[in-house]
């Protein structure tokens, strides 16, 4: 068994200050993804200006759509005397451009610095207007110490805390909460439970939102989300399926469901890799008493097939893995399981569960090297270790994208936010079918890069050998 | 819910507060209202202080650059830049404190001198420019006697740039933070002997896609040398050489007019604006030069350069301006200076410009452009994608300039876009950029996916 405590390194832990190169991002950026994964909603940052416009661009930038991020536009006087004037003021312009039918309202640094009261302001708000028919949702998302993985959990929490109550009726549809994915892995996810034919609320649903099919017109608030008449019935629901195995407890949305209303969680990793996957297919067949749809029994023989074929060029790979914890764990038991053993894992956030996970993970896979795990990291932090380890392939976002310009350590693009390759929103990882064709788009990247360059290196090698025999026929060495 | 757009005037969706702040040429007598805060809740495209200073000062190559703050102000201008360094890569590092709740309770001054410490003994770097965010100037950090102390002790400029976020929502606040911390850099210590050349300086040139490096060609051509551009590819060393120039051209007007007029006053150094953005205004500008060193060598230097560059331009113009007359094209870019450009290289092209706006334009940058539009041409300051939307629908636009945030509002509306924003990675200066310039608005006016789209416009 792999002895793992000289190889885990938390950011906190270590001397070193300064952050060199991010591998995360603020919390309320999450929060932003989250809102737009609610039916009708329309996301308000309370802070400066440049907060919603980073926001705005980091999506733009990865969803390549037109996303729309309110601020309430604080300056150096309401920092001094409060910011509740441009908070209502704000909500008043958004909600006569945008009429949306929920606003998120999320604070920032600068924001809880100030000490704002969101739920004070809000019901000032209510107050004053008297009926309105926008919901307004404050979540508190100071920046300061948590990353938008935090963010994204924390606002579907308090998304579903304001709609859920106890007295919803008992029903059939089951809850399905994901952790922040591509929307070509929500789509996945649920072509899965329309095949077994379950009924259930996912939660948040962007996945139309933030990857809209052309239809001739820009909407200012897309079409899509989950309706807040489902979301309020989630207490309901007989079950919650969690893709969150390393969401802390304290934010976690099913948690939450499971300790107010007594609906079981069931918290599994997200179904990329074949075991992930087995695992979700298990829950739906306890769930429904069928037995697995045929059709994704094809797709499950197809990837062991295309697993067989792939297997020893996947041995000869060392990737480096990095991004959100609950990809990073997904994407490592699919490297696991195909005979990659990971060199570097890697996450940005500090507070999550995925280094226990990993290592009961790691146990289990009886590989016969062990990576060096960094939580709270940053690219100077990855970067070493990928060298160190001699790491030659990555997985992850944009962020490291270092590691491919300076080291030649190419990226198997997959995460967020990519900004450097289009089509981020349609990186596919979910499902037996999602877990083959990331591993076709792994596996070739460790063949383009073997054919690009193994005859220069085997010649320079081999030819250098052939150099240091001596005439007599002995080596040098 | 009625969200989508119409192609009547659906003034309902617009904020009457904002009445002002749009204007029509020929129409309105009352002068635009702009430089003023953004509107709560309005959705301006509009950043910060902050990512003002960062995007000038950035491109000094072998600066180290420490944002003081929680991580999200440095995570998203990390390597924000396509600007090109000959040297030093260590300005697309990004660098952060990553201030905590403890630090934003008790002070961030020590972790800061801390990161300094940590920073100079990593790298040894030549100088440290330290960024303020919001909550550093909210909980009142002396940023201003850290970087003191740190220079004192490590004998190299520690300089701050007083950048804190919420200061306004006008970029141009921050143009003059980073206006500030390169005047501090550069003026020379006590006993600092700067030696005068004939070299010139070329300020608000950021070197995107090595644009620098296409104007320093012109110029050496003519027989001139660039002291150093500020900020692209520069290093701190030609930074501080830069009060022996004995000039100073100004390119991006909005963030060095500041420090041009500084260096006039205390190093007696002229300045004169230049545009190489099109054909005509990189002759213009390269004549200006010329006159300005009044040697007759130069001055035939450089109208050889012209003539032998400039028919080029013009023969593709000539091909292109035949597809591209009449078509009806948008701007809406961050500062005056750009859009100006881009008016002009696209009026030469026979488009007809239909609406303009900056986020960060002033009065008489506003009567300018207006007196280079025809009548009926909107203007909007601090816009929104409401507003920019509204307008490329009832203009019937056929194409846009601007930055990432309306390239897909654009697409969506099925409008061409001409991508002007300062992360681009291909230069569009001078005359070649002229060329690759007309050869994008084609690319995009032209562009057969429309086809499709207005198809599919017909069948919804």
């Amino acid at each position: 068994m792999p002895n793992s405590d000289h190889t885990r390194t938390n950011h906190t832990d270590t001397a070193k200050l300064v952050n060199e190169n991010q591998c995360h991002m603020c919390m309320p950026l999450g929060g932003v993804v989250a809102f737009k994964g609610v039916e009708g909603s329309m996301a308000l940052v309370h802070g400066s200006q440049g907060c919603s416009t980073y926001m705005r661009l980091t999506n733009v930038e990865h969803y390549h759509e037109p996303i729309d991020v309110a601020s309430s536009s604080l300056n150096e006087k309401q920092t001094i005397y409060g910011g509740e004037q441009n908070l209502m003021k704000a909500l008043d312009n958004v909600r006569r451009v945008y009429k949306p039918k929920v606003i998120g309202v999320l604070t920032t640094c600068l924001t809880e610095t100030m000490g704002e009261d969101l739920n004070r302001i809000i019901s000032t708000y209510k107050a004053e207007k008297g009926e309105i028919d926008t919901d307004i949702i404050p979540v508190s998302t100071p920046s300061y110490d948590k990353s938008h993985t935090e963010g994204f959990w924390t606002a579907t929490r308090d998304i579903i805390v304001h709609y859920t109550r106890k007295d919803i009726a008992y029903h059939k549809r089951i809850n399905v909460i994901i952790p922040h994915i591509s929307t070509a892995d929500i789509k996945a996810i649920r072509m899965i439970l329309d095949t077994w034919g379950v009924e259930y609320t996912l939660l948040p649903d962007y996945s139309m939102t933030l990857d809209r099919p052309f239809a001739g017109k820009y909407m200012k608030i897309p079409d899509g989300g989950t309706p807040t008449s489902a979301i309020s019935e989630m207490s309901g629901a007989p079950v919650t399926i969690q893709f969150g195995l390393t969401c802390e407890k304290n934010i976690s949305p099913g948690h939450y469901l499971e300790e107010n209303f007594g609906v079981p969680l069931i918290n599994l990793p997200l179904p990329i890799g074949i075991g992930n996957t087995d695992m979700l297919m298990d829950t739906l067949k306890r769930i429904t008493g069928k037995p697995m749809p045929k059709s994704l029994g094809y797709e499950r023989g197809w990837l062991i097939d295309a697993m067989a074929d792939s297997h020893k060029y996947n041995a000869s790979a060392r990737p480096v893995i990095y991004g959100e914890p609950e990809l990073v764990y997904a994407y490592t038991s699919l490297c696991l399981e195909n005979g990659s053993i990971p060199s570097v894992i890697a996450t940005g956030s500090a507070h999550s569960r995925l280094i226990p996970a990993l290592e009961k993970l790691l146990e289990e896979s009886d590989c016969d090297e062990y990576p060096v795990i960094l939580e709270g990291a940053d690219f100077s932090m990855i970067e070493a270790a990928a060298l160190e380890a001699g790491s030659n392939i990555a997985i992850g976002h944009s962020g490291g994208r270092l590691l491919e310009e300076k080291h030649d350590i190419r990226i198997v693009r997959a995460g967020f936010p990519i900004h450097d390759r289009v089509g981020g929103q349609r990186i596919l990882s979910a499902g037996y079918g999602g877990t083959l064709s990331f591993l076709d788009r792994f596996t070739n990247t460790i063949l383009e890069k073997k054919h690009s360059s193994y005859r220069e290196l085997r010649k320079q090698e081999l030819l250098s050998k052939i150099a240091t025999v001596t005439e007599t026929g002995f080596t040098a060495e | 819910m009625d969200n989508t757009c119409s192609l009547t005037a659906d003034t309902d969706n617009l904020i009457t507060e904002r009445r002002n702040s749009i204007v029509t040429t020929g129409k309105n007598k009352s002068s635009i209202c702009c430089t003023s805060d953004s509107l709560a809740g309005a959705v301006s495209q509009r950043a910060c202080v902050f990512c003002g200073a960062r995007v000038v000062l950035n491109p000094v190559t072998d600066a180290i650059h420490l944002v003081h703050g929680p991580i999200g102000c440095a995570s998203y201008t990390y390597d924000i830049r396509g600007s090109l360094s000959s040297g030093s890569e260590n300005y697309r590092k990004s660098f952060s404190t990553d201030m905590k709740e403890k630090d934003v309770i008790f002070g961030g001054e020590k972790k800061l001198a801390a990161c300094i410490d940590e920073l100079v003994e990593k790298y040894n770097p030549p100088a440290i420019f330290v960024y303020s965010t919001c909550v550093v100037g909210m909980i009142g950090d002396d940023i201003i006697a850290v970087c003191k102390n740190a220079s004192q002790t490590y004998g190299i400029d520690v300089i701050p740039v007083e950048s804190s976020g919420f200061v306004s929502g006008n970029k141009v606040v921050g143009y003059r933070a980073a206006g500030e911390a390169l005047y501090k850099l550069i003026t020379p210590k006590e006993g600092d002997v700067i030696e005068k050349t004939r070299k010139l300086n070329f300020l608000g040139e950021y070197n995107l896609g090595g644009e620098k490096w296409v104007v320093e060609r012109y110029l050496r051509e003519m027989g001139i040398e660039i002291n150093v551009a500020m900020t692209g590819d520069s290093t701190v060393e030609a930074l501080k050489k830069s009060p022996g120039s004995c000039l100073n051209l100004v390119q991006c007007t909005g963030s060095m007019h500041w420090l041009a007029n500084k260096m006039q006053e205390d190093f007696g150094i002229p300045y004169i604006d230049v545009n190489f953005f099109g054909a005509d205004n990189t002759a213009e500008s390269l004549r200006k030069i010329a006159e300005f060193y009044d040697d007759p060598e130069i001055t035939a230097h450089c109208e050889a350069l012209i003539e032998r560059e400039i028919g080029a331009v013009r023969e593709v113009n000539a091909k292109y301006r035949k597809k591209l007359e009449g078509k009806r094209a948008a701007i809406y870019v961050g500062g005056a200076f750009k859009a100006f450009a881009i008016i002009r290289q696209l009026q030469d092209l026979g488009m007809e410009i239909v609406l303009t706006g900056t986020q960060t334009g002033k009065q008489e940058e506003y009567e300018r452009m207006g007196r280079l539009l025809s009548e009926g041409t909107v203007i909007i300051d601090d816009a929104n994608p409401a507003e920019i939307e509204k307008f490329l629908v009832e203009k019937k636009v056929d194409v846009m300039a601007g930055g990432v945030k309306e390239r897909f509002l654009a697409y969506k509306l099925g409008v061409g876009f001409i991508d002007h924003n300062h992360d681009r990675k291909d230069g569009l200066i001078g005359f070649e950029g002229a060329i690759k310039f007309i050869r994008e608005v084609y690319a995009t006016t032209c562009s057969p996916v429309w086809k499709y789209m207005r198809e599919e416009k017909g069948g919804m």
